[in-house]
């Protein structure tokens, strides 16, 4: 239960010595639930394993909360040709740096859930997608998959049971936009990072035009748990529909910053104070960024009763997205912040549509405009026009996250924007 | 500049990274990458014999180099300071570094020192966000939890 968080023991990244080397792994129960799984296919069957999963509703830590089993379980049936597991490293959302922490504490963690999934989905080729500011973490995970292959985890015959699966790294070279899943793939195949068009999903046609399921790396983290101890077991931990171990990562006007393991449905309130350490020099707390700079902003006043998980956070007028959470103490000046956010945006959109395109610019220059104090009360509008404009009409979600900070900033902290504008016309009649 | 060329160690590893994919093509920006560390940018003469290297259309590999941000377009300082400035680096002060890593080094955030030694960049979210602010010194090592005075320390011993 969400309530006990206080004597939760993590489980992706415990406080293990060296967990991140095999040995340790191993000696801490480390791929027994490949093992349990290989050593009786009947009764883990492909099948089975996807259901289990399912049942589990893992929510895909990547931002977006799909049921990770679900997904699984649209790959079509095998033809012979090859199938593609991709998993999204790419981490690249303002706020968000907590997969690096699985690359870096429990990397094994992460193969092992990998490898369950490529088995459940009959793939024999994993490709990580690692964005390439992380190289060092990238060399991390290299290190344990090059373990794994030597102790008969990974390649041909695995543990003497008959299956093949490989596991490649890869990483990319700066463009926010490969962790959009479609772009990773365009990426994955050697081109610049535009995203497809859905439909067809990846799992219709996805890697090299073959069936390909992406997940984020949290994601894979958590299966290996649930085969080890079951779904029902996984769904007692945390929220109700959107449960278990997630890391929480706590940035901005805090005294202590950094990711944290904890059940889903914890307390916003009790993240910021007790689990960080409570508002950096003992400010007042002013709004908070739940899940990522995508995710609307909330007010200190719209926070009470609020727990991080999808549905709780719904009803109070955001999303979980990757449980990123940007904190901000009573002096944040909130045309400062949005404009940084839209610049953001701007400057990571692929340029295929226009709505997004143009709408990124404009969004942007706008909130410079009002930023300098030369903005007038109409252009407040003219921004919230633009985002209806943006949203749903793109091929990706881009324009969306770009969308979704604007107005929910400008309507939740309106007098401050509008300040900023009367000020100037003030100013120069 | 001179006839560019890798070395055989280049091409083994090159082989390698072609033996991971089903096509030649999804080696380029992992190839990118080997020019770039061997060269320290990836210039349109380098671009070419990535080209050659992989027997790809120049213009694919032109494409591809010009999209992603780390692939240096041209010649860069020694050092490159990319200063993380996006959300949470704003919040704990990631202007004020960037400023005064500029002020201290007498260039702008896209300029290079006259002895070529550094390189300024202001960045988006490099994924440190809960020890900013921060920077990353020519796409490797992560300086966190950014000071002043730490940030001058960092100049003077690199
Ligand atoms: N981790 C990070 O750094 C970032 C995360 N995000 C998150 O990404 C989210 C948006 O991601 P999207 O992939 O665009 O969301 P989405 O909702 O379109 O898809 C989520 C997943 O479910 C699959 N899916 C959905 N409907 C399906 C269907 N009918 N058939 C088969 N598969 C289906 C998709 O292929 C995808 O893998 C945002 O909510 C945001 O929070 C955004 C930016 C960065
Ligand atoms: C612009 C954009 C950027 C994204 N970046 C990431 C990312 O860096 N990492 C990630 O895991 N998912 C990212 N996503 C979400 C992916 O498209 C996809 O939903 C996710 O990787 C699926 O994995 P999951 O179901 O395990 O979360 C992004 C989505 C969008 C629209
Ligand atoms: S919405 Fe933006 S980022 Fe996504 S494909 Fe269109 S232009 Fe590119
Ligand atoms: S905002 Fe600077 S590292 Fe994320």
């Amino acid at each position: 239960m969400a309530n006990d968080w206080r004597s939760f023991e993590p489980l992706l990244i415990p406080d293990i010595p060296n967990l991140q080397k095999i040995d340790v792994y191993e000696e801490n129960g480390g791929y027994g639930a490949l093992r349990k799984i290989l050593n009786d296919t009947e009764k883990w069957s492909r099948e089975n394993v996807t259901n289990e999963v399912k049942q589990a509703n893992i929510r895909g830590r990547g931002g977006a909360g799909f049921n990770a089993g679900l997904k699984w379980s649209f790959m079509p049936k095998p033809d012979g040709g090859p199938r593609y597991l991709a998993c999204n490293g790419d981490e690249s959302e303002p706020g968000t740096f907590k997969d690096r922490k699985i690359f870096e504490y429990n990397p094994h963690l992460f193969i092992e859930g990998a490898l369950i999934a490529a088995y459940a989905m009959t793939v024999d080729t994993i490709y990580v997608y690692i964005r390439g500011e992380y190289i060092d973490w990238v060399h991390m995970l290299q290190k344990a998959v090059d373990d794994a292959y030597e102790k008969g985890y990974l390649g041909k015959d695995i543990l003497g049971k008959g299956v093949d699966i490989d596991m490649h790294l890869t990483y990319g070279a700066g463009a926010y936009i490969c962790g959009e899943e479609t772009s990773m793939l365009e990426s994955l195949e050697g081109k610049r990072g535009y995203p497809r068009v859905k439909p067809p999903f990846p799992a219709q046609k996805g890697l090299w035009g073959r069936p390909t399921t992406i997940n984020n790396i949290e994601t894979l983290a958590n299966v290996p748990l649930v085969i080890n101890n079951g779904a029902e077991w996984y769904g007692n931990i945390g929220a109700e529909g959107h449960p278990g171990p997630v890391l929480y990562g706590i940035s901005g006007h805090v005294e202590n910053p950094g990711v944290y393991e904890l059940p889903s449905g914890v307390p916003v309130m009790d993240l910021i104070n007790e689990v960080a350490g409570g508002i950096r020099g003992g400010k007042n707390l002013k709004a908070l960024i739940p899940g990522g700079s995508s995710t609307p902003v909330l007010r200190a006043d719209q926070l009470e009763g609020v727990t991080m998980n999808a549905d709780s956070l719904r009803d109070a007028g955001s999303m979980m997205g990757t449980a990123g959470m940007v904190v901000m103490d009573e002096d944040t000046d909130m045309v400062d912040v949005l404009w940084r956010i839209a610049h953001f945006y701007h400057h990571e959109s692929c340029g295929q549509c226009t709505p997004c395109r143009d709408g990124t610019g404009w969004l942007e220059k706008i909130l410079l405009k009002i930023k300098n104090g030369e903005g007038e009360v109409k252009d407040l509008d003219l921004l919230l026009d633009l985002t209806t404009q943006m949203e749903g009409r793109t091929i990706c979600a881009l324009a969306d996250a770009a969308a979704w900070p604007v107005r929910h900033t400008i309507n939740r902290f309106r007098d401050e924007f509008e300040a900023r504008c009367k000020k100037s016309v003030h100013a120069v009649a | 500049m001179a006839e560019l060329s890798f070395t055989q160690e280049e091409l083994d590893e090159i082989e390698k990274i072609k033996a991971k994919f089903p096509t030649v093509k999804a080696a380029t920006l992992q190839v990118l990458w080997v020019a770039q560390r061997k060269y320290g940018h990836v210039e349109p003469e380098v671009q070419q014999l990535v080209a050659e290297t992989l027997d790809l259309p120049a213009a694919h590999v032109h494409g591809v180099a010009s999209f992603y941000t780390q692939y240096y377009k041209e010649e860069m300082g020694k050092f490159v300071l990319d200063v993380c400035t996006c959300l949470s680096c704003q919040l704990c002060g990631g202007y004020e570094i960037l400023h005064h890593l500029e002020d201290e080094l007498g260039i702008k955030a896209g300029e290079t020192t006259d002895d070529g030694m550094f390189s300024i960049q202001e960045v988006e979210c490099l994924g440190a966000c809960g020890y900013a602010p921060m920077l990353q010194v020519t796409n490797g090592v992560y300086v966190n939890n950014l000071t002043e005075e730490k940030a001058d320390e960092l100049i003077k011993n690199l």
